[in-house]
């Protein structure tokens, strides 16, 4: 007899989307939330908090490489990196690929996801050993607050701005995060989704909030199928490069580094938006 | 506590009446709902089906012999208080209560100045007379203290006929006076003691906060429930201690109060003073560690002065209550207002009130670490953003003793004419002048306009502080007495 089991998750009040699971492999609740891990055929393991997809094995490369790659292309120089969030390991495998990186802060605020990580997430949290790496559990807002002057890069994966992430969706944080990079710093961010309501509203807010306290603040997208809708945003602020002007597409060609997704036109693309998009970054809330 | 705190009389009689489905041939009007399905969708089937009138399985808040009996006296257990009255018109009428019921047209009642309007209004409403007596002032912080309670002895011997002395326990900041002494020599010259614990319901639940009034010997406080109580707004309690005639000061609550009392306010009040008797200490501390590490990491930002207990000086501050985040914004050259104004306009983030040289931040059990890291990361932000060279107080701006011409009742009856304000100076004022929040007056009705009165108004409206209470919403004129009837 073959195990009907579904994962579904709300994609909007009306729609859902469903991944046969072939095992529930962890569940635990930690004081900030509920952290799933679950095997699949078509998507191999996938983590979910708080009943929300954070990563599959089979589409995370897509996610990963958008939110590192890009930033890391037009930095002339980055070797202090921040990392908020992040806790499946996911954004700091790919940072490590990078020689001229000197040390990554990692700061995420639940300990429960990296261990759960560590243990059933090999694939993405593969280089919480790497020397370079420093993992702090705190508070992203807390965090940033006490920093001045010190970061190439800050890198924000954070979940949703509903629950734990809600203070990194804030004017307070992006300030912060500001004062934190050193004068040419860049911040790249998890941007959410303009396609469905929810969503859409969270992320006109996070781009209204960036715009504030950065002088360069654009948006870029990627194809990521297993978030609602399955189209992603991701923002690029920063004190003073511009993501395709500044772009040193024949330094970043000679690392030689090998992605499945990311490649220089594309990032020149990904910054090419739908109107509608347009519009809605355009708009006040 | 000697009652089983865990009963909740009010809720269990409206648990019981939905279960019954009783046909509504009464008030109100939308008949649980059904009659206003906009009202119902947007507060909730479970909300309107307990907004319910009186009757016989519920009690009756005007003369209760059943449910509403047995809450009161649970809340007057849970409090250690003689009696207790539930109380559906804010803290407001618990005020006016106390005030009405201890002083007649004529008596004097011995009181600090920075006292909410309402118990203003309620000298209006019984015609009692004030006699001020100075509140301290911290002029670095710009911050009105507790009484002196040499000033308070000197004031009962000048004044031996007053009726009854208002404390205020803590004030809004957090400040107490030496309540336990002023009651000694209050009533060792027979004058009740009367204090207003708008903000002090959590003082009767946790041993590390400062003394709560009825446990001090008080004879009458006012508790809103509401507050740091957690039940709805417009909810608040009358406590009594054991000298004050229950049935008396029934008899004064039932002269205003509605006799269509909401069963959500009530209901609100029962099921919070249970959660307070059975869960107030833990509460209390968990909210206690919340605002100290508040406190640290704000006063880490630097420029920015968070203070509590330091103040402690066993006279005008007797002693502070440490669940109170207040933070004295002068250090970074802006003032309260400008700081509440940028945290809600620009960081999303509503405190409660900002003053010329402070914010209050109210910390609840309600409140999350996440959101303490944001009101101290936007903190940071405004400092970084904004921050200007120290700003001083003004001379002016400081506590200004009253000059009482005539009691509030008749300078409220008087014929009056507007004025400019600047032509006001050396008249009495016919209406109350205060910034909102706190609500504290800054001229009262019968008293003397003076010049650094009329300075501290123009101070106040030019660094954008809400002014309210005149007739003229922009405070450019202002009633004075013209003629005293």
């Amino acid at each position: 007899m073959s195990l009907h089991l579904w994962y579904t998750e709300e994609h909007s009040k009306n729609v859902r989307f469903s991944i046969k699971v072939s095992e529930h492999l962890f569940s635990g609740v930690s004081e900030f939330q509920k952290i799933d891990v679950f095997d699949s055929i078509e998507f191999g393991r996938f983590l979910t908090i708080d009943g929300l997809m954070m990563l599959t094995e089979k589409d995370e490369f897509i996610y990963h490489e958008t939110i590192v790659h890009t930033p890391m292309a037009v930095h002339p120089d980055p070797k202090n990196i921040l990392v908020i969030g992040a806790g499946d390991g996911g954004v700091i495998r790919e940072l490590t690929r990078y020689d001229i990186v000197e040390n990554i802060d990692l700061v995420e605020i639940d300990e429960m996801v990296i261990e759960a990580s560590k243990k059933y997430l090999p694939q993405t949290a593969c280089k919480f050993d790497d020397q370079r790496v420093n993992v702090y559990i705190q508070d992203g807002l807390k965090y940033v607050r006490t920093k001045n002057n010190e970061y190439d890069l800050i890198i924000v994966d954070s979940t949703d701005p509903i629950g734990p992430g809600e203070g990194l969706f804030t004017r307070e944080f992006y300030g912060n995060c500001f004062k934190a990079l050193k004068d040419d710093g860049i911040m790249v961010n998890q941007h959410e989704s303009p396609f469905y309501n929810d969503t859409k509203l969270a992320m006109q807010r996070a781009h209204k909030r960036i715009k504030e306290s950065f002088p360069i603040a654009k948006v870029y997208q990627a194809h990521i199928p297993t978030y609602p809708s399955g189209y992603w945003l991701f923002g690029f602020a920063s004190k003073n490069y511009d993501p395709i002007e500044d772009i040193n597409k024949s330094k970043w060609s000679k690392l030689g580094l090998t992605t499945k997704y990311y490649n220089l036109d594309l990032h020149i693309g990904s910054f090419a938006l739908p109107n509608y998009v347009k519009e809605l970054l355009n708009q006040n809330e | 506590m000697k009652m089983d705190q865990r009963r909740m009389p009010i809720y269990q009689a409206l648990e019981n009446l939905k279960t019954k489905r009783i046909v509504p041939f009464d008030v109100p009007g939308h008949k649980r709902g059904k009659g206003n399905p906009d009202l119902t969708n947007f507060l909730g089937e479970k909300c309107l089906a307990v907004d319910v009138n009186s009757m016989k399985p519920l009690d009756n808040l005007c003369h209760p012999t059943s449910v509403i009996k047995e809450a009161e006296e649970l809340i007057a257990d849970a409090f250690g208080a003689a009696s207790a009255f539930l109380m559906v018109g804010g803290t407001t009428s618990s005020v006016q209560t106390m005030i009405l019921a201890s002083c007649k047209p004529g008596d004097k009642i011995i009181l600090p100045r920075n006292v909410h309007r309402s118990v203003i209004n309620a000298l209006v409403l019984g015609g009692a007379t004030p006699i001020y007596v100075n509140p301290q002032y911290n002029e670095e912080l710009g911050l009105a203290l507790g009484m002196n309670v040499d000033d308070i002895k000197k004031t009962i011997d000048a004044h031996s006929d007053a009726k009854a002395i208002f404390v205020n326990n803590p004030t809004y900041y957090g400040i107490c006076s030496n309540l336990k002494e002023i009651i000694n020599y209050a009533h060792s010259k027979n004058i009740l003691v009367l204090a207003d614990e708008a903000h002090g319901t959590h003082l009767y639940f946790h041993n590390a906060l400062p003394g709560a009034a009825i446990k001090l010997g008080a004879d009458m406080a006012a508790v809103s429930m509401h507050k740091s109580g957690g039940s709805l707004t417009q909810s608040s309690v009358l406590l009594l201690g054991k000298q004050v005639e229950q049935s008396y000061v029934r008899q004064i609550i039932n002269l205003t109060q509605t006799t269509s009392g909401s069963y959500l306010l009530l209901s609100s009040l029962d099921i919070s003073r249970k959660n307070l008797a059975l869960n107030g200490s833990n509460i209390f501390s968990k909210v206690i560690n919340m605002t100290e590490y508040a406190r640290q990491e704000i006063n880490n930002i630097g420029g920015y002065y968070a203070f509590s207990k330091e103040l402690i000086n066993s006279d005008s501050v007797y002693d502070f209550d440490q669940t109170k985040l207040i933070v004295n914004t002068l250090g970074i050259g802006l003032t309260g207002h400008e700081v509440y104004d940028y945290m809600r306009d620009e960081y999303d983030i509503q405190i409660e009130f900002g003053d010329l040289g402070n914010i209050l931040a109210y910390i609840s059990v309600g409140d999350r670490h996440l959101d303490l890291e944001r009101l101290v990361g936007a903190l940071a932000e405004i400092k970084r953003r904004h921050q200007k060279s120290r700003i001083f107080m003004p001379p002016f701006a400081g506590y200004m003793n009253p000059e009482v011409i005539l009691s509030p009742q008749k300078a409220f009856y008087s014929k009056k004419e507007s004025v400019k304000l600047e032509e006001s100076i050396g008249k009495v004022s016919g209406e109350y002048l205060m910034c909102y929040p706190p609500g504290i007056p800054i001229i009262s009705p019968g008293e003397l306009i003076s010049k650094d009165i009329v300075e501290t108004i123009k101070y106040e409206k030019s660094i954008g502080a809400q002014i309210t209470g005149t007739q003229d919403m922009n405070v450019n004129y202002i009633n004075i007495i013209k003629e005293v009837l």
